[in-house]
């Protein structure tokens, strides 16, 4: 059995410990916005914040995230998220950026992140910080421009 | 033990294709529209009430009592904005306010959602879901408003003719009346069906052509979008399938002791098309596919390698193929001609790897079967749980979820998912529902793949640089052969999608050969996003280049004067050429290329601006594009698939090849079929040419041009003419 906190609620998972997060979190835990893409840390879309750095859930073994706390697309959806959170959804919803949308959970937790960490990145930051993140319906003209609109945002 | 089930299952051409195709007479009125929805009960002539109580008048709106407005989208969404777009078309003609507009999946009927392009049959595909859908949601816009209208004039005594709908409101304006549309919907829905009514005038619109917010926004902001991949049902399981290593190869035996003792593993079964492990989740059930021990039989297999492949087609090319189109006298233009010039241009198979693996949910009863996919030829899907199922068309159900992309592969004429997805939950006697996922490795290495090809060209130019002779031969697989859309679209032995785009080439050039070798490969093949203009649009795009080079002329201007009878192209390459500052002086290292296509009746001219660095590195800055899709329903939807259109179109041409070493796929997930990303994306600027023209497709016809306008732009920087894709099997250091 593996304790962690999931979106601020203490959850026990009864899942093997080699089991990847991903599954835990979409097959135990019943929270489905994380997508699976690939399964080998190559396309993003299953991207969570793990005490608050991003990670690729589908190659984290759930044994290794043992005490952590971990928010996925829900979390930040959810009341009380934070200015990053809520600056970042609302730019997106803004700028039309989805498609099929199938990538932009884990879109969304990379550029929350970015910006928590770095609230005016430039073009170079967010090529950076958002690489890992593949979007096939090749949403990035919008993806750029919402993270600055966010940016924008956040300054006040 | 394994359970065993047979291929025997599978439709034949015509029982796809007129599955649910019944006249439906009673279903036609005045207006040419459906009634109502499929499950909605009786089809005399009055307008309905449905059982929630909404107000259905038909098919493809339901009005509830909160003012609410859903319309039955009959085409997936899996990005393309047809959701979107098929609610403003309803929403405009009933004047809705947009904020009262929701959009779900139509229920998968042929009779009622035909495509009105292809029908009777319910299928998303060539560009055609605004442009066949555009009068059909109108009239049913319109239909629903005159019946709100006529219940308001009963309710408050008023003549109808005096009666207005802006934005959601009923009013009249003499008594002060108004009305939501929600407190008329009793009423309306015992009024009879209206025999016709009047649509409005164009400049009237306020919904078509303006920007409306995407309905599906909110919630895929959110991680609430529903997938195939997220549904959910009590004591459902997930399969995996292991499937054969080699095209054609088939299972011999099976050892799945090791597979059973994976806790959670529940089965282990064999279906027509490989043999699946079934558990208690997706872990458990590809830890045990991992522990199988399969002996394929690979005698029918496809053991070539894609060399070899390719070496074949260049041999065939030698030899004239089938003529898919002749004008004047070829032989006798290049003949004549004071400059021959040729070329010939390699293309490799490609995969569509939408970011949602494919997969498909099913619940098997014994009287019921029910299926979850992204559907995206519903018809077909339905055909084949019917057809494996055993059951009656009656007790057969298709859901259509949103789809994480498909870019054709969804569209797969022998409905691969589903049929695995049945035969799955049939073989464990339907005990649980099933959701079969594909990994990105099953994906990557399934096939289906955008089919190879060798094209060979030739232009003769006369003594004043005018175009005379054109040769273009084409060297591939058929998409189409085998499925039930041959009949339709291989006309004398020519499968019109291995020629599109070369065929119709719209330039004024008196003599023209174009032809056709279709090759027998095992590699099963399939439409990717704009199907043959990605590579034929490629080789006449790159090679007029070439030409108007050697004629000493502008490739704009040389173009231009060839489109003299093509307005709407001469028009978007204009506006491109204009608008991207052709002619401009460009630093050393940077360069600039056109092209112009027309695919699915929709025309678009893009230039692209790249720079190449010392190392070789290609990086394509900009890429400006016109675009002329018709009346633009949704600008903000036309610019964001141009957008993507040409970001999918520039990572094929950039980076991705599938190739097969002795018929193994050597490639497996992103690492080495290497996606596009953020970085490399191009600044791009979309220009819709305002058109009165009816409303074509745009989901396809980006991707096109950006292949051959950033070969042209390379070789402006380099000097490097780019003949065989994809462009990182050329270095390009020091250039």
């Amino acid at each position: 059995m593996v304790q962690f906190v999931l979106n601020g609620e203490t959850r026990d998972v009864q899942a093997e410990a080699d089991t990847p997060l991903l599954w835990v979190i979409r097959e135990e835990l019943g929270l489905t916005g994380t997508k699976f893409g690939c399964g080998m840390a190559l396309c993003g879309a299953c991207t969570v914040h793990l005490d608050g750095s991003p990670i690729r859930s589908c190659v984290t073994a759930v044994g290794d995230v043992e005490g952590a706390s971990i928010t996925t697309i829900e979390g930040v959806s959810a009341e009380g998220a934070s200015k990053a959170a809520q600056a970042v959804q609302a730019a997106w919803e803004s700028l039309d950026v989805v498609q099929c949308g199938y990538c932009q959970s884990g879109q969304i937790m990379s550029a929350v992140a970015l910006l928590e960490e770095n609230p005016k990145p430039s073009d170079e930051d967010i090529d950076a910080a958002m690489s890992g993140n593949v979007c096939r319906c090749a949403t990035y003209v919008r993806i750029r421009a919402a993270i600055h609109q966010a940016a924008k945002t956040m300054e006040g | 033990m394994l359970h065993r089930i047979t291929e025997a299952a599978r439709p034949s051409r015509r029982q796809f294709l007129k599955t649910g195709a019944v006249a439906g007479a009673g279903l036609v009125i005045g207006l040419h529209l459906p009634l109502r929805a499929a499950k909605s009960g009786a089809s005399s002539g009055a307008a309905a009430a449905t059982a929630g109580g909404d107000f259905a008048p038909n098919a493809f709106v339901r009005i509830a009592v909160d003012d609410s407005v859903t319309i039955l989208a009959k085409h997936i969404e899996f990005g393309q904005g047809s959701h979107t777009g098929l609610a403003t078309i309803l929403a405009e003609e009933l004047d809705a306010a947009w904020e009262q507009v929701r959009a779900e999946a139509a229920p998968a009927n042929a009779e009622i959602y035909n495509n009105l392009h292809w029908g009777p049959s319910q299928g998303t595909g060539g560009s055609s879901s605004i442009a066949n859908s555009y009068e059909q949601l109108r009239q049913a816009g319109a239909m629903a408003r005159a019946l709100l209208v006529e219940a308001a004039a009963k309710t408050w005594g008023v003549p109808a003719a005096e009666i207005t709908v802006e934005k959601g409101q009923v009013r009249h304006a003499a008594s002060g009346k108004s009305s939501g549309f929600g407190a008329l919907v009793e009423t309306a829905a015992g009024l009879p069906t209206p025999a016709e009514v009047k649509l409005k005038d164009p400049k009237d619109f306020t919904l078509i052509g303006s920007r409306v917010p995407r309905l599906d926004s909110p919630d895929k902001t959110r991680g609430k979008a529903m997938f195939t991949i997220d549904i959910t049902l009590p004591g459902m399981l997930t399969a995996v399938v292991a499937r054969p290593p080699l095209f054609g190869a088939k299972v011999k035996s099976v050892n799945a002791e090791a597979a059973k003792a994976v806790k959670g593993v529940t089965d282990v079964v064999e279906i027509p098309r490989g043999v699946a492990v079934v558990a208690e989740g997706f872990w458990a059930a590809n830890k045990g596919r991992e522990a199988l021990e399969i002996a394929w039989d690979e005698s029918g297999a496809e053991t070539r390698g894609s060399d070899e492949i390719m070496a074949q087609y260049k041999e065939l090319a030698k030899k004239p193929g089938q003529v898919a189109r002749q004008d004047g006298d070829p032989a006798a233009g290049l003949a004549g001609a004071a400059k021959v010039l040729e070329a010939t241009y390699e293309y490799p198979f490609l995969a569509h790897a939408p970011m949602e693996p494919l997969d498909c949910v099913v619940e098997l009863k014994p009287d019921s079967c029910e299926v979850w996919t992204g559907s995206q030829l519903q018809t077909g899907d339905f055909a084949t749980a019917v057809a494996i199922s055993g059951l009656k068309p009656e007790q057969v159900q298709v859901h259509t979820l949103l789809a994480g992309g498909s870019f054709g592969r969804r569209a797969t004429p022998d409905s691969d998912m589903v049929a695995e997805a049945v035969s799955i939950a049939k073989a464990i006697g339907g005990k649980a529902p099933v959701k079969v996922i594909w990994t990105r490795e099953d994906d990557i290495q399934g096939g289906r793949y955008r089919p190879m090809y060798y094209h060979t060209i030739r232009a003769g130019l006369d003594a004043d640089n005018k175009l005379v002779g054109w040769e273009h031969r084409i060297v591939g697989q058929s998409i189409l052969k085998g499925t039930p859309f041959e009949e339709f679209l291989v006309k004398n032995g020519i499968d019109q999608t291995s020629v599109e785009g070369a065929n119709n080439l719209p330039y004024a050039i008196p003599n023209v050969l174009i032809d056709l070798h279709t090759t027998d490969v095992e590699v099963p093949v399939l439409w990717w996003r704009a199907v043959g203009s990605t590579h034929t649009a490629y080789t006449v795009e790159a090679f007029l280049d070439e030409v108007a080079e050697a004629a000493g002329k502008d490739p704009v201007e040389f173009r231009l004067e060839m489109l003299k009878d093509h307005p709407r192209h001469a028009a978007v390459l204009k506006l491109a050429a204009e608008k991207a500052g052709w002619g401009k002086t460009l630093p050393e290292g940077k360069g600039i290329g056109i092209a112009v296509h027309e695919s699915f009746n929709s025309f678009v001219a893009e230039a692209a601006e790249v720079t190449v660095d010392g190392d070789g590195g290609i990086k394509v800055d900009k890429v400006v594009c016109a675009v002329d899709c018709g009346r633009p329903v949704n600008p903000d939807v036309i610019k964001a698939q141009m957008e993507g259109g040409i970001g999918y179109g520039l990572g094929a041409i950039l980076h991705d090849e599938i190739t097969l070493e002795g018929g193994r796929v050597a490639q497996s997930n992103f690492h080495d079929y290497i996606p596009l990303r953020i970085e490399e994306m191009p600044e791009v600027e979309v220009h819709i040419v305002d058109s009165g023209e009816a409303p074509t497709g745009v989901g396809e016809p980006g991707t096109p041009p950006v292949g051959p306008a950033v070969a042209n732009a390379v070789y402006n920087a380099t000097g490097r003419r780019i003949r065989s894709l994809p462009f990182s099997r050329h270095d390009l250091t020091g250039t």
